[in-house]
Parts: structure tokens; sequence; C-alpha cells
């Protein structure tokens, strides 16, 4: 669909990895969607999977697939071994201080539940607040509601600036001597902002509160340091970041982590049982009871693996630029609204927009049609959506096989979307 | 583009664009809404049944995508003057034909117009955007039916 004039190849020559060959990673990227080359614009959703990673699925059930810190037989040893190493190529890859302070959970919203239900019920007390930002996913939104109903604390929203941002000087504010927590995330699902954690990390810990993280959208796009940020907790997802589904990492500091109680109790999370009462697990074990997610975990491996082959400098640079040309093309669009920062360099590679009154539903239909996977809807930020007066949005989202052909393809799809719906408007 | 063609054919984006019975009706005898919890589409429906437990009036205030917003419209023109039996059976001609798989049946002649809906079958996900207004047009007809027969 693109033009000649567009020429995608020298487009393609300007992004920081080499397309073609990340592409060939990607058994799914050769689909075709009736009749139409598949292009994956759904990345926010979740990630595609490279060979490496499906492959080492497979090698574990074939293989050495046993349970873990139990058995003394070999394929226990090995399964053992590689679910532990993995937990090493997560510290690695964020940076943390430890491995006890990698836990492996189901996902974000796995890891923020955990935090909620064991940090929060202890820490939180009737007047204390709780400080979300106003662009948050229902899953760092809704656990703080439920705990603060619990506890009758109080939940105190950041404000947004005109561009999507969180407006750092009410922030300091807002954040005050009753803040117990503020949880925020790093990058919007919707608007891609990308919020100053080292900042209100400061802030939060200026009053004694402690900081989360939620990074389901930053943690697979750019490289962190969750101690050069100074959090407290990083949540985030595998099933994001090239990994399967199930897998998430919840990262937090030794020492909170060491004085919260359990989440779960069972198997594996215990040190010794007697009928009346039980020891429990050191870290990390206490927040993994019964048999973990063994076979997903081993094959995460392999997708921190192969981002950090390619370099998470590379990957942000990649959707920087990709991101940039993206918002100036669509930008061309007549009667379209484009929300979040405008600057690349501020935001993530998630454009969220509405063309003209058509509803975001039938803009994923249309698109769809012609071969392209795009988000419609509220994203599980319907308070986000009522702020911005909108039913929805309609969201493309880049990753590391994107090409700026496949934009340009996005662009022709919106274009006949616009005449599908018009035609009888416009008569 | 033949299967975009399909689900957005000239009688529902005619109803799209120019939706019947839109609005509000203030000595509603019932007053109903439906939420489409995963997509956001919100439908306020409002019913008047008259003594005769005949569909008075009808009026709706959507939010939704073209295929729930031409639903809408198309059934509120379908039960319009109809009872209350005959709404309900005319609903459950509609959903069967929206739910059933396999043998297709042709709806009753005076329902043609809601033949166009047929296509959105193809698309499992948009089938629940053409049944929010059904599901809550029954709804509203039991509220009301009950109201009414209160005031007998």
């Amino acid at each position: 669909m693109a033009t000649i004039l567009d020429k995608p190849e020298t487009k393609e020559a300007m992004s920081s990895l080499n397309l073609e060959k990340i592409r060939r990673d990607f058994p799914i990227l050769r689909r075709e969607v009736d009749g139409k080359r598949l292009v994956y614009l759904d990345n926010a959703a979740t990630s595609q999977k490279p060979l490496s990673v499906i492959n080492k699925l497979s090698e574990y059930y074939q293989r050495y697939n046993a349970n873990v810190h139990r058995g003394i037989h070999t394929l226990s040893e090995e399964a053992t071994a590689m679910y532990e190493g993995t937990r090493e190529t997560v510290r690695r890859f964020i940076d943390a201080k430890e491995t006890c302070e990698i836990i492996f959970t189901r996902g974000t919203t796995e890891g923020i539940n955990l935090v909620a239900s064991t940090w929060g019920k202890q820490n939180v007390l009737p007047g204390d607040e709780i400080v979300l930002s106003p662009m948050e996913h229902h899953s760092n939104l809704v656990p703080w509601q439920v705990l603060a109903q619990e506890r009758e604390a109080k939940l105190v929203f950041l404000e947004l600036t005109a561009e999507g941002e969180i407006d750092m000087e009410a922030a300091a504010k807002l954040i005050g001597a009753r803040t117990r927590i503020v949880a925020v995330t790093q990058m919007s699902n919707v608007l891609g902002t990308i919020n100053p954690i080292k900042e209100l990390a400061a802030l939060a810990h200026k009053q004694g509160a402690i900081i989360l993280v939620d990074g389901a959208q930053s943690v697979p796009h750019m490289q962190i340091s969750v101690q050069e940020m100074d959090a407290d907790f990083v949540a985030f997802s595998l099933h994001k970041m090239l990994g399967p589904t199930g897998v998430g990492v919840l990262w937090g500091k030794k020492d909170i982590l060491k004085a919260m109680p359990p989440y779960m109790y069972g198997g594996d999370m215990i040190a010794s049982v007697s009928r009346e009462r039980s020891r429990y697990n050191e870290l990390p074990w206490k927040f993994e009871a019964g048999t973990p997610n063994i076979g997903d975990v081993i094959a995460s491996a392999a997708a921190f693996e192969y981002l950090s082959e390619l370099g998470l400098e590379n990957v942000r640079e990649h959707e920087v630029e990709i991101t940039r040309y993206a918002l100036n093309r669509l930008r061309e669009i007549n009667g379209i609204a484009i929300y979040g920062p405008k600057d690349p360099q501020k935001r993530g590679g998630v454009i969220s927009f509405n063309m003209k009154d058509i509803h975001p539903h039938d803009l994923g239909q249309i698109l769809s049609d012609a071969g392209i996977a795009i988000r419609a809807g509220h994203h599980c930020c319907q308070p986000l959506m009522k702020d911005l007066q909108v039913m929805g949005t309609a969201r493309a989202s880049f990753y590391i096989y994107n090409t700026f052909e496949e934009v340009d393809m996005l662009l022709a799809a919106l274009r006949e979307a616009d005449k599908v719906m018009g035609n009888v408007a416009y008569r | 583009m033949s299967l975009t063609d399909d689900l957005y054919r000239e009688t529902i984006l005619d109803h799209y664009h120019n939706p019947r019975n839109q609005g509000k009706i203030e000595d509603a005898s019932a007053e109903v809404e439906g939420v489409n919890p995963l997509c956001g589409d919100e439908l306020t429906l409002f019913l008047k049944l008259n003594d005769q437990g005949i569909v008075e009036d009808i009026k709706m205030n959507a939010h939704g995508c073209s295929i729930n917003t031409a639903s809408g419209s198309m059934m509120s023109e379908a039960v319009l003057g109809q009872s209350l039996e005959k709404a309900r059976e005319i609903i459950e001609s509609f959903k069967n034909m929206m739910l059933t798989k396999g043998e297709e049946l042709p709806l009753d002649e005076e329902l043609e117009d809601l033949e166009a809906l047929r296509g959105v079958k193809k698309y499992p996900v948009r089938i629940k955007c053409a049944l929010l207004p059904w599901n809550t047009l029954l709804e509203g007809l039991e509220a009301a039916e009950k109201k009414c027969c209160q005031h007998s």
C-alpha cells in the first residue's frame, strides 16, 4: 500500500535495529490474515515471541521437566538450576542488588496485588493516603481502591498537564505527610507518557513513604535500573517483552520484602511446619507458594537474553524514531486527535488516537480486515478515558520488529476506514 | 475489502449516521441502562407502554460503535407500536439469528431491515455490540410490565 515515493527501504535504514534479521526470528510475522500480511501493532497488549523463547519452552518439556526445589534426581536439579538461573538473569536486567529481591509472579497484576495485600495491610492505617496518577491501568488502581476501603485510607490523585504529563509542582504538594505509598506507572499504556520516577521517588521518600512502579510498559522498552531510580517496588510482565504469558516479576527492596508477611501459604514457602504452626521460608521463596510456572520462567530467560543482545538503548532508539515517524504521518490526517506528549523522546512507542467521530471499535475492525492489529477501547483505563472525555481510543503500539513501511500501511488503512465510515454521511 | 463491505453495509451506516428514536421520554414506564464493560459502550433506554401493553414510545441515549448504534436504531423501529408479546418474539428471533450456528433461518418479511446485521455474525467480538440494545430492551420490557401491572 505504500507508494514508490515513500521509499520504505530508505526509511528502514533509519532504524538502530536490523529489522529484517529480527523479523526472521518471529515466525508469527510471516502469517497472513485474510490474504494480507499481518501488521502487528498491538504490542502494548502483548508482544510476539521469538523462536528462541518458543524453543526454550519446548526444550524444557522435552528434556528436563521436573518440579523445582525438591527432587534429588537429575531432572529436578537441572530444572532448579535453570529456574534459579533466570532469577539472576532478571537481577542483571533490571540492575537489582540481590537475586533474593526477585519474586516470580503471574504478571504485573499479581505483583501489585501482592504488595497491596501484604505491605498494604501491614502499613496503611485509617486516614493514611495512597497517591496514584490518573493514568494508572486498572491493575494499579483497583487493588489500592480495595485497600483504601478496607483500611479507611484515602486515594489521592496526581494531576496531569495538557500534554498528559504528571504536574510535578502539584505532585510536590499532593505527596504529603499522610502519604504511605505512591503507586505510578513508569510509562502510560494509553498516552505513552514516561513519568519521572526518580523525582517522584524522592518526593515519596522525603515524606517517609515508599514508591511502587508499574513497569509493565517501560521495562520491555527501555533500560532501567531499579537502584538508579530508587524505587521500592517494580512490577512487570514477561509477555509484553517477548516472553511467555503467565510470568511476571515483582522486585522489591530486601528490607521491605523481609518485613512483609507472606502473600499465599502452602508448599515451597515454608521452612518448617508442625501441626499448629509454621516457619516461613526466606526470600524470595517466602512469596512463591506452590509449584511455580517453571517452564515459562525458564523460557523467559531467552526473552531477557534476546533483548539484552539487541541492547535496550537500540530498542529505545528504534521506538523513538518509529514513533516520531508515525506521529508525523498521523498528523497528516484531517480530524485526528492524538493523545499524550508530542515529543517522541518523552514518550514510549504507544500512540492513542481518535479519528473524527468514528468509534475506535469500527476503526479496529476495518484495520483488522486490512491485516492490521491495533487495540481499540478503554485500555483498562476507564478513569483516564473520562478525563480525556472520550469513550475509548484506537491505539497503535510498536516494538522491535515494526517497520516504517508498516506505519505507511496503517495510514493507508486509516484513510480507507474514513472512506468506509463516511460513505453515507458525505453523500 | 470485501469483508469490511459486508459489515459496513449501507443500511447499517444509514442507521449509524441517522439513528432513529434518539432521546429521552420524560414520563417513561421504564428507564434501563445497558453497558458493555469490555468496550465501554453505554446505552440508556426509555420505554413507554400504554394500558393495553403496547410499546407506545421508545427512545435511546446511546454512545457506541456503528454496529451498536445501528442495531439499537433498527430495534426501536421494529418494536415501536408492538405488543409486549410481539416485542419479545421479535427480540427472540433476532437473538436467534445472531446466536445460532449452522442452519440460517430468514427473518420475517417485516423485519427485513434487521437482516443487514446478519453479516456481524462473522465477527464474533462484535456480536455483543449488536446484542446490547436488545438485552437492554428485554430488561426494559420486564420493568415496564411490572410498573403497568401495578397500576392496573
